[in-house]
This record gives structure tokens, C-alpha cells and sequence, in this order.
């Protein structure tokens, strides 16, 4: 042991102090002593399957202050201070809890409309929209290529005229609304903020988020429209142009949640994101854009999977990570750069076909861990999801959930409850060495957008899911009503969403009247504009802005860039 | 038996590809012979795909709620083809009344969430067994 010397002024030993020192060094012995002795009778070295966490990794039978002693005080903080480990807010849910927002879109921008006013007097208090599959590609609902697809999986939107529809009666500057949407982003955040102004709201005084996550698109959840390259420069021309315009707009959710739904293990999840995080931050910063300019406005989405204590210590080792690297790495010196401000959805992939009503429980368990890992928001699933889109009863027992969790549980009484759980910081801790390693080897293939065009990043990923299914098929992985816990006799039939299959006919005579009574020459004038400035490398925000105003649709703005920057193909393997 | 040459394929602009490249896989450890399409496809693109490599079978994955236009229009591909003989089976969210309104077209089985792929390798292996002795 190193001899301490006596912080007095005389020089004289403090024998105090000397003596608390070898007190608890007597009681660290003890302590070891007892642990080791405990695992000497205990811990006989067989492994059942509960040795592991969701993501393989080993865990110890027990957990004491040797392990939790790994991790520094340095390491924790105080909430609302670096490294934020244990939140962003000094006062966490004490201050202000967690946003209760839903996820939904379904049909025309008239049915999802209706479903947000429904929401909103349910006491939700945050928007999101989940477009259908033909606007997050970028088609309008009329495309050939859009045809059985519109309005089945989101609400459809294909020019400023849906988006207004879908805003109806809903004043923008008192709702924070966020939009899942990536390929085609900034083009549906021009038609949201052209749909404001048509409301008399400046976009300065507008609030909410859109995903605009490209690389976890090629990663894995497949909407991209543009090559790598110009998709990475528009998303740094809306940092750059939303600083000044929308200073209260999110301008990226950087996901993990898709990631980890393509089959990432939770350390997977937790590297590959930030990973991707530290690349746009790159890219702004190459633009030539002061880090604290752009920085504050990234947020994050995080999957809560089933492994409770795992992704609590997840959502802790994310904060602290970014912060350390945001500090360290790229010299951000704004505390809000180096806060990971995050949204949070339970599992979808965990939700089960089989006995749905279990799903209610599964989702109830996920949402206590977002919370304990300290969210700015919250989607619950409902539990049909497996079979078709929600309905409103569904909808409902999900968000009670969230509000059971947030009012009878005291769940959000006490900021960071588990913080000095022996087992959560040794968690957390492992978890983001795991993270460093995994950056490493990143690093190790050239990046995260080399390993994306070489697929090694998506390989990663199919191979955690072909090795859970083998697990799962083995019994390895219990999953309640599927392989274990199975009941015989017929499957519990349960009221499900349909959509009509008017509402793509309705859509197209919609699209054919707009298109007949806008200023056509208007409409090509903007599109030329824009392609001209695509070839450029001046910011093309206010030149996509001008075309939603002028009524162009998704497909024609889309198409005006892609004669310029081409179309993505992807690596194809299994 | 020489092995089974199967096209699995994601028809229209739905992205979650986890589930088709995890029985892709699969299906390759069980002996046969695979082809993955890829994303994004069209029911042409599919059909074209199919014989040209003279598939057995065409595994469709699909979870974007337009089964009840894309997988129809990818048998009428095949069968103006003259090749009634594919097998047209696959997966995805489906609902009860969808598969059944599908199989009353001639589509084989379509295998809902949490079905182990064994149970798959050895409806197409049973098919396959069937139309073999069918033909010899």
C-alpha cells in the first residue's frame, strides 16, 4: 500500500486519519475473505443458462463492492453532471418525467389524424408519426412501385397538402412531434415545416425530432434512398441549415432500436450507434462546423430489450461514453454536446404471436428498465404488434402501462435509484468496455462506412440473429408460449387493425387534384433549382423548402436529387 | 435426390430482412441449394429471378401488409411461365383470414412469428419428396 502523507500543515502524522485507512483496509480483507469463501461453497462453476445475460455475456453468481470497486467515482458523477452516467437532468424525473410518446400512423393523413386527437385526450404528450413503406422510400402513393403498399404500415404522405391534412386542428408550436423517417428525411421535415408556416408558425418556435439516421439504414433497417456519400451530405446540410432555422428541432435520432431489432446483441446495439454518432460528428465537423453548433441537437433511440438489468446498464454506459468522447475525442466544450439525450421503445422483436396477452407483461418489464435507465421519452408497444398494426384498445393498455409505471409504481421517485448497485456499475462498466472493443475493430475495417460497403458490420449483426434462433430453437432461450410454456388448442383471437383498401384509390384521386391545381410551372422551376444546387456543394435545405411550399411531392423532390447523386445498391448475402 | 434449389425473395419496399436471411441460412444448412434476392423486389424481378435459376421453390418474406397484392401477383408471374410447379410458400405478419383467402389460391403454407425453422425445412423437403414421386 502507498504511505499517504498527512494532509495537516505541521507535517506531523495524522494518526486519525491513518487509522480510518487501516480500518478499512481490515474491512476490504474481511470483505474479500467472505466473497471468496462464499464462492468457494456456492459457486460450484456449473452454468445454467441464467449464467449469461440476453447478449451472452457471462455473468457472476453474486456481485459485491470488489466489483462495483472497478468502477471510479469519477465514473459516476452526480445526474446532470459529467460523464452523466447517471442521467442528463440534475433533477431527473424528479424535475419533469419522461414523455409519453406513441408511435402511430396508419391509413390516410385524415385516419391518423383523428388517432393523434385521440392520443393527445388520452393524455399523451408527444407526437410521432410512422409514415407507410411507400413514403419512407421516397415514392408518392400514386408509384407504380407504391401499389398494395399505402397506408398499411404508416400514414401516407406524399406532399405538403397530406402533411397539413395530418396537422390538422393540431397547432404546431404546442406539440413536439417526432418523425420516423430517414431515405427521404429532410424532404418530410421541409413539408412539416412549410405546413407550420401555412399555421402562421415560425419554424424557430418548432419542437420535435426526426430520425434522419442514415447509416443504421444500411445497417439494418433498409429505407435508404441515395449512395452512402450524398445521403451523409444532406444530413450535415440539415445540422448546418437547422442550427440557425429550427434551433429547437432534433436534428437526427441516432438508433440503435433498429439495429438491435435485426438481431445486434445488446453490446452490438451500444457500439454500432455510437459508432454511427461519431461519424456524423466527424462529418460535421470535416464541413468545417464548430462541433457545439450542431452537437446539442443530436439525440438518440435506444431498444429496451428483455434482459432487464442489461439494458438498464445499456442506457447508463451510452451516456457516459458519448460524453467522454464528445469531450476527449472531438473537443466539445457545450455541456449540452456532451448530454445523450434519448428515446426509448420496448423490444418489438421480443413480442410474441403466440399467447399475445403475455406481451402486456414482456412490454410492462421493458419499460420499467427505460425508465430506471433514466429516458427523455417512451413508446410502448401494444400488444398485437406481431399480427397487424395496433388497435386503439391495444394502444391504450400501452400507454396506461407508462402511466401505471410513471404514477403508482414510485418507480421515478428517487433519480438513478440503481445507481451503486454492485451489479448495475459492473454492468455498465463491462458494457462499455465491450463498447471500446467493438470501436476498435471498427476502426479495425475502415470505418463504419467501409464497413457498411463491405457488409462487415451487417454480418455481425445476421450472424447474433442466426445465433439466437439457433438458441432458441435448441431451449437454450426460454420464450414463454413459443418454446416453452406452450398451450395446446386454438390461438386467442383478438380484434385486429385492418386497413381499408380504399385508402389507396382515395390517396391517388387526392394526389391527381393537387397535382391539377398547383402552379405547375412553379413545380418545375423549384425542381430545376434544386437540381442544379445538387451538383453543387452549397446547402440544399432552403432549395428543398421551396419545393415543398410549391407543392412538389416526395417522388418528384427525390428524383430531382437522384439524377444527381444515383440510387444505393446493397451488398446482398445471408 | 439432388438437392432443392430454393429463391428466397422480399417482394415490394418492406426492409426487415432479419427473418428471410435467418431461414436463407437455414435452409442452406439443411442441403439446399439458395438463392437470396436481396431487398426491395418486385413480383417481376421475382418471378424472373425464379426461372431463370429454376427454382423448386419461392420462399416469400414479407411484413408490410401488401401479401394480399404482391404474393398473388408473383404466382401469376410464374404460372403465365408455364411453371405451376413452384412451390409459392413463405412468411411474415399475415393475418388468420389472409393465409387462408392465399391457400384457397394455391399458395403453399405461410408461416407466421416464432416458427422454427425446422418445421419449414421439412414442409418444403415433404413437398419436394411428394412431387418427386409425383413425376417418377
Amino acid at each position: 500500500m502507498t504511505k499517504l502523507k498527512s494532509p495537516s500543515s505541521n507535517g506531523a502524522p495524522d494518526n486519525e486519519l491513518i487509522a480510518t485507512i487501516e480500518e478499512q483496509s481490515a474491512e476490504l480483507r474481511l470483505l474479500r475473505k467472505e466473497v471468496a469463501e462464499w464462492r468457494k461453497k456456492y459457486d460450484k462453476g456449473e452454468l445454467r443458462d441464467i449464467a449469461f445475460t440476453n447478449s451472452e455475456k457471462e455473468l457472476r453468481p453474486i456481485y459485491s463492492p470488489l466489483d462495483a470497486a472497478e468502477t471510479s467515482a469519477e465514473a459516476l458523477g452526480m445526474p446532470g453532471f459529467y460523464p452523466y452516467t447517471r442521467g442528463v437532468h440534475p433533477t431527473g424525473y424528479r424535475g419533469r418525467l419522461w414523455t409519453m410518446r406513441q408511435f402511430a400512423g396508419f391509413g390516410s393523413a385524415r385516419d391518423t389524424n383523428e388517432r393523434y386527437k385521440f392520443l393527445l385526450a388520452q393524455g399523451q404528450t408527444g407526437l410521432s408519426v410512422a409514415f407507410d413503406f411507400p413514403t419512407l422510400m421516397g415514392y408518392d402513393s400514386d408509384h407504380p412501385r407504391s401499389e398494395g403498399e399505402v397506408g398499411k404500415c404508416g400514414v401516407a404522405i406524399s406532399s405538403l397538402a397530406d402533411m397539413e391534412t395530418l396537422f390538422d386542428g393540431i397547432p404546431l408550436d404546442e406539440v413536439s412531434t417526432s418523425m420516423t423517417i430517414n431515405g427521404p428525411a429532410v424532404i418530410l421535415y421541409c413539408f412539416y415545416i412549410a405546413a407550420a408556416e401555412k399555421q402562421g408558425v415560425d419554424s424557430k418556435k418548432l419542437r420535435g425530432t426526426i430520425q434522419n439516421d442514415i447509416l443504421k439504414e444500411y445497417m439494418a433497417q433498409h429505407a435508404w434512398v441515395y449512395p452512402i456519400e450524398p445521403a451523409l451530405r444532406l444530413i450535415v446540410d440539415c445540422f448546418e441549415w437547422s442550427a440557425e432555422h429550427v434551433p429547437q428541432w432534433n436534428t437526427i435520432s441516432i438508433s440503435g432500436y433498429h439495429i438491435r431489432e435485426a438481431g445486434a446483441t445488446a453490446a452490438q446495439e451500444l457500439a454500432f450507434t455510437l459508432a454511427d454518432g461519431f461519424t456524423y460528428v466527424e462529418r460535421g465537423i470535416a464541413r468545417g462546423l464548430d462541433v457545439d453548433t450542431f452537437a446539442p441537437r443530436l439525440s438518440f433511440f435506444w431498444d429496451i430489450h428483455n434482459d432487464f438489468f442489461e439494458e438498464i446498464a445499456k442506457l447508463r454506459a451510452a451516456r457516459r461514453i458519448w460524453a467522454r468522447h464528445m469531450k476527449d475525442r472531438y473537443g466539445a466544450k457545450d455541456p449540452r454536446s456532451l448530454m445523450m439525450r434519448f428515446h426509448s421503445q420496448t423490444a418489438g422483436v421480443t413480442l410474441t404471436a403466440q399467447q399475445p396477452m403475455n406481451n402486456i407483461v414482456r412490454v410492462a418489464y421493458q419499460a420499467m428498465a427505460a425508465a430506471l435507465g433514466g429516458t427523455q421519452s417512451l413508446h410502448t408497444n401494444s400488444m398485437d404488434e406481431t399480427l397487424a398494426l395496433p388497435t386503439e384498445e391495444s394502444v391504450q393498455v400501452a400507454l396506461r402501462t407508462q402511466q401505471i409505471l410513471a404514477y403508482e409504481t414510485g418507480v421515478p421517485n428517487v433519480i438513478d435509484p440503481l445507481g451503486g448497485s454492485y451489479y448495475v456499475e459492473t454492468l455498465t462498466t463491462e458494457l462499455e468496455r465491450e463498447a471500446e472493443m467493438l470501436f476498435k475493430q471498427i476502426e479495425e475495417v475502415g470505418g463504419v462506412v467501409r464497413g457498411l460497403e463491405t457488409g462487415w458490420l451487417q454480418r455481425k449483426i445476421h450472424e447474433s440473429a442466426a445465433r439466437q434462433q439457433w438458441e432458441i430453437e435448441q431451449h437454450r432461450r426460454v420464450i414463454v408460449g413459443v418454446n416453452e410454456f406452450v398451450t395446446d388448442g386454438p390461438a386467442l383471437e383478438i380484434e385486429l387493425l385492418k386497413i381499408a383498401e380504399e385508402t389507396e384509390r382515395e390517396q391517388g384521386q387526392r394526389m391527381a387534384k393537387m397535382r391539377s391545381t398547383r402552379d405547375s410551372a412553379m413545380v418545375e422551376k423549384r425542381l430545376a433549382a434544386l437540381r442544379e444546387v445538387a451538383g453543387t456543394s452549397r446547402n440544399l435545405m432552403p432549395y428543398i423548402l421551396d419545393c415543398a411550399r410549391a407543392y412538389c411531392t416526395l417522388y418528384e423532390i427525390r428524383a430531382a436529387m437522384e439524377t444527381v447523386f444515383g440510387a444505393y445498391r446493397e451488398p446482398v448475402f445471408f | 435426390m439432388r438437392p432443392i434449389r430454393v429463391l428466397v425473395a422480399k417482394p415490394g419496399l418492406d426492409g426487415h430482412d432479419r427473418g428471410a436471411k435467418v431461414v436463407a441460412a437455414a435452409l442452406r444448412d439443411a442441403g439446399m441449394e439458395v438463392i437470396y434476392t436481396g431487398l426491395h423486389q418486385t413480383p417481376e424481378m421475382i418471378a424472373t429471378a425464379a426461372i431463370q435459376e429454376d427454382v423448386d421453390v419461392i420462399g416469400l418474406s414479407i411484413l408490410s401488409g401488401a401479401h394480399m397484392t404482391l404474393i398473388p401477383r408473383v404466382q401469376d408471374l410464374v404460372r403465365a411461365q408455364g411453371r405451376d410447379d413452384i412451390l409459392i410458400t413463405g412468411g411474415g405478419i399475415i393475418p388468420k383470414e389472409d393465409v387462408e383467402t392465399l391457400e384457397r389460391r394455391g399458395i403453399g403454407r405461410l408461416f407466421g412469428p416464432g416458427t422454427p425453422t425446422t418445421e419449414l425445412i421439412e414442409y418444403i423437403k415433404e413437398w419436394f419428396a411428394t412431387r418427386e414421386k409425383q413425376e417418377a
